[in-house]
């Protein structure tokens, strides 16, 4: 035990670095309590062998905010018009600084975030992470799937050159021959009885307002359920969902297991 | 039913979604191989393994309740003054509960204020005052008896490209005293992709190209030697009447309705043709309602699409 001596002039600077740095996060929390939520979901307890294939969901997450970053710029500078949209585009290719990167990062990404989707879900499926209690988190994110599709569908409109009319004629006359409503639905996301100036702009209107919106929402609640649920274990997992398990207390690790007896996640 | 390895609270395994599942499957690949026998089997295992699902899924509501061991938790003191009678001297109508009321109502009323015109906003105007076009190709003159030309044309040169639009088009002569034309619309029947004549034009059949200046503007006339049409998207092929001879599409091409004013041919809306018989002056053509690609008019799938969104 070192006696007690005053504080030498590092240590004193340092305390008050301290002070510097932890005054505006104090003053946060305790108008807010917003520092203990942020920990509250980013630090929680998981399976102890969880597994890669788990981060799927998050880069997938990282894809759409790359998508909605990239989505806000290009807005500044894209045109929605007949006459401006094609031109507007090789603009923001040949002559805006780096904007056939974030154009790139923007084209590109979207197939990225499909794809992710996609993985996402089969890693939920393949370890039975959909089954109770977090099936509504599943048809969540079903929705969420159809929400990225029509991204991509409207999306493909806007750089309106041959391959992004003739597509979207193909795409909106393939949701016209749905029964019963489809000519009426077709109508509809055409704005009219011809493909013209207002479906571009509809079409824009609805990949960047209207679904992200949605996305954003239906994000939100999806990870709200995950935070609530918590993450399941891989299906090799002794405490996998189902896996038989003996009541011993020599089972309840790092308390993952629910202490009351005949509780199960 | 012994308990199974799924934990007390959680269905026991079944395995009729299988066969259910099972019956779906044939019945798709019945429809492609044979939609009588192998989809009516399909039908059937779908139909039988459903019911034994369902009946399964359901029999807790019918009165068989599945072994699941009721948790239970202690009432607690507190909890249980709370469940006490109300006192008689409660009033019937709170105060609190008019508050609630009138605050629900009230948002709701104004939600609906603003809800209901921006729906309107939103869904009406593609349904309302859809313009009608006619386009002028120019005069009689410029089509010799006989002669299939392809014909490009704005039918809103204030729209700009965007409206450009290709119709195939020919002179049958004159049929009783008014002249007879065939004029197809090159949007295939399939899912809309334009579609093209299969025949020379231009330099390689040597005839020079036409132009007309009228009220839609220029007017391109090519002259061509059609043995079909074809689309280049998914492969339908058309016969030079517009009868489908191959691929996907559901009916015949779309055909221009036409009027003669003052010596010029005009073109009016589309119709739809289910088939057509016979040729030129002398086809007797089944004309249908305006349809989107894809639809069938004719035959048990036309009742697929009742009722069409309004159309110039």
């Amino acid at each position: 035990m070192a006696l007690r001596r005053p504080p030498t002039k590092a240590e004193l600077r340092r305390e008050r670095m301290q002070a510097v740095v932890t005054y505006p996060v104090d003053w946060l929390e305790e108008r807010s309590g917003l520092v203990g939520g942020i920990r509250y979901f980013l630090f929680r307890n998981v399976p102890g062998d969880i597994n890669w294939m788990q981060t799927l969901g998050s880069a997938t997450l990282t894809a759409f905010v790359v998508q909605a970053t990239t989505g806000v710029i290009l807005a500044m500078y894209y045109k929605p018009t007949p006459k401006d949209a094609y031109s507007s585009i090789q603009n923001i290719t040949d002559h805006v600084t780096l904007g056939w990167l974030v154009r790139g990062m923007h084209k590109w990404g979207a197939s990225v975030f499909i794809i992710l989707m996609f993985l996402h879900m089969g890693r939920v499926f393949l370890f039975s992470a959909y089954k109770y209690p977090r099936e509504l988190n599943w048809i969540v994110g079903v929705l969420l799937l159809a929400m990225g599709m029509m991204e991509g569908f409207t999306g493909y409109l806007l750089p309106w050159d041959q391959t992004a009319y003739w597509a979207s004629v193909v795409g909106i006359n393939l949701n016209g021959t749905a029964p019963f409503l489809g000519p009426w639905l077709a109508q509809f996301l055409r704005g009219g009885q011809e493909i013209g100036a207002d479906t571009l702009t509809r079409f824009y209107s609805i990949h960047m307002l209207v679904i992200p919106g949605a996305i954003i929402g239906l994000i939100t609640l999806h990870l709200y359920l995950v935070v609530r649920l918590g993450v399941t274990s891989p299906p090799w997992s002794k405490e996998a969902a189902g896996a038989e398990r003996p009541e011993e207390p020599s089972t309840l690790r790092k308390g993952l297991i629910p202490a009351e007896p005949g509780g199960s996640e | 039913m012994e308990p199974s390895k799924h934990g007390p609270n959680g269905p026991s395994p079944t395995l009729w979604p299988a066969g259910f599942a099972v019956g779906i499957a044939v019945l798709l690949v019945g429809l492609i191989v044979d939609p009588a026998v192998i989809s009516s089997i399909g039908a059937v295992i779908a139909i039988l393994f459903g019911a034994l699902w369902v009946r399964d899924a359901t029999a807790e509501l019918r009165g068989h309740p599945a072994p699941v061991e009721p948790e239970t938790r202690e009432l607690r003191a507190a909890a249980a003054a709370v469940q006490a009678p109300p006192s008689s001297s409660t009033p019937r109508f709170a105060r609190s509960k008019f508050l609630e009321f009138s605050t629900l109502g009230l948002g709701g009323v104004i939600g609906g204020l603003v809800t209901v015109p921006i729906a309107g906003f939103a869904v009406l105007p593609p349904f309302l005052g859809q313009k009608r076009h006619e386009t002028d190709l120019g005069p009689l003159t410029a089509f010799p008896e006989g002669k299939w030309f392809i014909a490009t044309f704005m039918t809103d040169p204030k729209e700009g490209e965007v409206s450009r639009r290709t119709a195939f088009v020919r002179n049958n002569g004159v049929a009783g005293n008014v002249p007879s034309f065939t004029i197809i619309s090159n949007r295939c029947a399939h899912l809309g992709c334009p579609v093209q004549a299969n025949g020379p034009t231009g330099a390689i059949l040597g005839e020079p190209n036409v132009v007309e200046h009228t009220a839609n503007g220029q007017i391109l006339l090519r002259p061509v030697v059609p043995a079909g049409f074809g689309c280049p998207c998914h492969g339908g092929q058309y016969d030079t009447e517009g009868n489908r001879t191959a691929g996907p599409p559901v009916r015949a091409l779309d055909r221009y309705s036409f009027d003669i004013k003052n010596g010029h041919v005009i073109l009016l809306s589309t119709f739809s043709v289910s088939h057509v018989d016979g040729t030129g002056a002398q086809a007797k053509i089944f004309k249908y309602k305006q349809a989107g690609p894809g639809e069938h008019v004719d035959g048990p799938e036309q009742w697929l699409y009742p009722l069409q969104p309004p159309h110039h």
